[in-house]
């Protein structure tokens, strides 16, 4: 029986435990054999990486373990050993002359479970099993039982009942399988359940490149938050999987993105050190960035984002919008650090927090305080306002509350990000924010209490529901105030023309969290700012309400944020007074020292959704005082965003060019600007004369 | 001559290949590999080497006298001879090798064809040596005595 021999094998591990050996040295493969043979291993060993890969496609549970060298002519081993981890999740180690630590890095990032350099010694090689054994284990106490189960179950089954496809079982034979036909497999194999699924290999489905494509699309159009395997299983419409197997790939998924942005997050230093324009460690950072960045849009997942129209939104969203956009800036509260709640959330600071602005201290990830950031809640930090009661609010948005729409759905906003949209709307037609709907989350609403009076753009419209944007004053001519705000926020972060979008995807995708949404609504305003040709006396008008930038006080005064049409570049300038917001964010003050500096000329916020790197974004404008920092840029939503050029366009390319090539410096410039020097923010001085749009922009150009 | 003469022989000159850096403790590793499963385990590998690194030699003598000079493709070639070499032990091979490779990032031409002069130099020096030595090898056995273990 199959299953007794199986066991059989594995009673003596790891004696037997087989191995695969690929590397196109003869001498070295050679060798490996004979250390493997005398390890006690069954080896197969091949010189060409896509024969290596054939035979595993062929027969998953042919090996237990694969060890590939770096350099190989048909294809790099990394490739390999992402191939292999993805496709059949075998624990794959590296082998490589080359013993320089990026190299390692770079392998361990990739899913080597270890790496060896050559010339190799028997001894290493005597405990490579444990790698077999841990990832089992660990597979298994997360969760992905049911394929164990599924596995032993097949091999029965495929013993008993020759016409049992080896996928279309594997979830079925579990227990958990509630399809009647199955209900008798399932009896009678509940002996084999029994045993140790460790010792059954588990025959899973292969996890093709195509299959994992079409689940990772699935998985970005429901939301992190909203992935669960039925749906993903409905959305990706393949015959033969089930849900478990959904299920289980959906946790190593988790678990691959985990791994990455705790690597990337090592990195982050690392690549800023680099002067983060190592693209690899971007992309690692980027999706680090989620995790440790409210990604604003998060990592691949903004959806939202990417259907934010560059012009749109963000274009449209002129001050109005912007004003809007404001009027999202949820109170300092909120914070806009998307990132989790368990995790750091790093918008601690006022309004640094709130500005998306990474967050100072150790957090990097409040990259995205201000921005809207379409963070998978589990993703992406949920961006939350801050919570400080000092009004947080980036640019200004006093405590006007705005009404971020929770998760995005609440946006009128076209885009998936309602926010967003509505933003847009709103912008183009009031050309403020007026009907941003950004609602924030309810709960978030309170956060955000924005006081948007003075953002003309605001109009009371904006306000929906709690805590909208009170200060979303009508005067939609004077969207600067609003939009200045908003600056601040991620809303530089946004790179898609829509700020608005921006918040809104934040929103939508947010995480829940209300301060996605007012990442967006914060973005909108911005724009309206924007449009609105300096915003300069919004600011002022602002006053008192919106200032979002810092912290928003009960008087805080909008900075005036000048929004230069031209380039987006919402130049805000935070009228100290007026701003008092606690927002040490570095940014702020850098804004203060510079005044016109702010021009994000990307306007494209650098919305990385997922970056706060928004609030490096803003900081990109002042040049100077960008501080890489490890701006976990989406590129997928960067790219949506951006979109910030003179229109808000255009600049896209430059921000996303500039992001991501440099993720880590947005994170950095919303580090350092979101720095929070002191409690109280200075903002009155702050010149926000960072175009929140251009921002990104100003990212961008910083990086570029 | 007899057995205790050539074993004697046999490891006087192992010891000097170490001593002179021609070989190196990954050599040692491949004689300890070699057992009754594998007994001609350690000629195995070397043959394989010195197959393999002719070969690469004749490869990167081609590329190398050619006008432009592909210094990506003499790299990937210094890589693959530096990988060998090390995992037989030739350990002076293997260290040119390292200075070939430095010289194909500074894309000097001149300096990678005096690398190659020299990493031909001690290939073929290693080669004679191993082949003296298995030919010892041979002789003890010849004579029914066994080889000694060197370490």
């Amino acid at each position: 029986m199959i299953v007794e021999e199986r066991k059989g094998t594995r009673d003596q591990f790891p004696v037997g435990m087989r191995v695969l050996a690929v590397d196109d040295n003869p001498i070295c493969l050679k060798l490996l054999e004979a250390l493997l043979v005398r390890c006690q291993y069954k080896v197969t060993t091949t010189d060409k990486a896509i024969t290596a890969l054939n035979m595993m496609r062929e027969n998953r549970n042919k090996f237990d373990l694969v060890i590939s060298d770096v350099h190989m002519p048909d294809m790099d081993g990394f490739k390999l050993l992402e191939l292999v981890g993805l496709e059949m999740d075998l624990p794959v180690i590296m082998l490589s002359a080359n013993g320089e630590t990026q190299t390692v890095m770079k392998g361990i990032s990739h899913g080597a479970c270890d790496y060896l350099l050559k010339p190799v010694r028997i001894e290493e090689l005597r405990n490579i099993w444990q790698h077999v054994i841990r990832r089992r284990k660990f597979e298994k106490s997360c969760g992905t039982d049911s394929d164990n189960r599924d596995d032993g179950l097949k091999v029965l089954a495929n013993s008993e009942d020759g016409h049992w496809v080896a996928d279309d079982h594997n979830g079925k034979i579990t227990k958990k399988r509630k399809d009647q036909s199955e209900a008798d497999e399932d009896d009678s194999e509940d002996n084999i359940e029994n045993d140790d699924p460790s010792s059954l290999k588990k025959p899973r489905v292969v996890w093709t490149i195509e299959l994992h494509r079409k689940f990772v699309a699935a998985v970005n159009q429901l939301g992190i938050d909203k992935a669960v395997p039925k749906k993903i299983l409905d959305l990706m419409n393949v015959e033969n999987l089930t849900r478990e197997n959904v299920a289980s790939h959906l946790q190593k998924y988790r678990l691959y993105l985990k791994r990455l942005s705790v690597v990337a997050g090592q990195q982050a230093s690392m690549v800023a050190a680099v002067g983060g324009r190592n693209s690899s460690y971007l992309n690692m950072a980027s999706l680090n960035g989620f995790r440790n960045y409210y990604a604003i849009g998060g990592s691949r997942q903004l959806p939202t984002v990417g259907s934010l129209q560059p012009t749109g939104v963000l274009g449209r969203m002129n001050s109005s919008s912007t004003l809007a956009m404001q009027g999202l800036l949820p109170s300092p509260t909120v914070q806009l650090c998307g990132m989790h709640k368990s995790t750091s959330n790093p918008c601690n600071t006022d309004l640094g927090r709130i500005q998306g602005i990474v967050a100072p201290g150790n957090r990097q990830m409040n990259l995205l305080h201000g921005v809207p950031l379409n963070l998978e809640p589990e993703q992406f930090p949920q961006l939350k306002l801050l919570q400080e009661p000092r009004n947080q609010l980036p640019a200004g948005f006093s405590d006007s509350g705005f009404t971020v729409g929770p998760k995005s759905n609440s946006f009128p906003i076209g885009t998936t990000n309602p926010l967003f949209v509505q933003a847009n709307e709103q912008h183009n037609r009031t050309g403020g924010l007026q009907n941003y709907s950004v609602k924030m989350s309810p709960s978030s609403s309170e956060l955000l209490d924005f006081d948007l009076q003075d953002i003309s753009q605001f109009t009371s419209n904006n306000r929906s529901g709690d805590g909208s944007w009170q200060g979303a004053s009508g005067s939609t001519e004077d969207p600067t105030s609003s939009l200045s705000i908003l600056a601040p926020f991620g809303n530089i972060a946004l790179s898609s023309a829509n700020i608005g979008a921006n918040i809104s995807s934040v929103t939508t995708h947010a995480v829940t969290k209300p301060f996605d949404e007012f990442a967006n609504t914060m973005a909108a305003p911005l724009h309206d700012a924007i449009t609105n040709n300096n915003i300069n006396n919004h600011v002022r008008s602002l006053n008192g309400n919106t200032m979002a930038m810092p912290p928003v006080h009960d008087d805080s005064r909008p900075s005036n944020f000048s929004l230069d049409n031209s380039i987006q570049s919402w130049d805000y300038s935070i009228n100290s007074n007026t701003v008092s917001s606690r927002y040490s964010n570095p940014l702020l003050s850098k804004l203060r020292n510079d005044e016109a500096t702010a021009r994000f000329h990307s306007s494209g916020i650098a919305v990385g959704e997922k970056n706060l790197g928004a609030t490096a974004v803003v900081q990109g404008n002042f040049g100077t005082s960008l501080v890489r920092q490890d701006c976990m840029i989406d590129r997928s939503t960067v790219d949506g965003q951006l979109k910030f050029k003179g229109g808000y366009e255009s600049e896209n390319s430059r921000l996303h060019s500039g992001i991501n090539s440099n993720g880590s410096c947005l994170a950095d410039v919303v580090n350092s600007m979101v720095k929070p020097q002191d409690d109280d923010m200075l903002f009155g001085d702050i010149d926000m004369g960072c175009d929140l749009y251009s921002i990104g922009a100003c990212m961008c150009s910083l990086w570029t | 001559m007899e057995i205790g003469n050539l074993q004697r022989r046999y490891l006087d000159f192992a010891s000097t290949l170490f001593h002179e850096g021609f070989l190196d403790n990954q050599f040692t590793q491949l004689q300890q590999l070699q057992d009754e499963s594998s007994p001609e385990f350690v000629l195995e590998v070397v043959t394989l080497f010195f197959e393999d690194s002719e070969k690469l030699l004749d490869e990167l003598s081609r590329t190398l006298n050619q006008q432009a000079v592909d210094f990506k493709k003499v790299d990937a070639h210094v890589h693959q001879l530096k990988g060998s070499s090390a995992s037989i032990g030739a350990q002076r091979v293997k260290n040119v090798c390292v200075a070939f490779r430095n010289c194909c990032e500074e894309m000097n031409q001149e300096g990678c064809l005096r690398c190659l002069r020299q990493v031909r130099n001690e290939y073929f020096l290693v080669k004679n040596k191993l082949e003296t030595l298995f030919a010892l090898e041979q002789q003890i056995v010849a004579a029914g005595g066994s080889v000694p273990m060197m370490w």
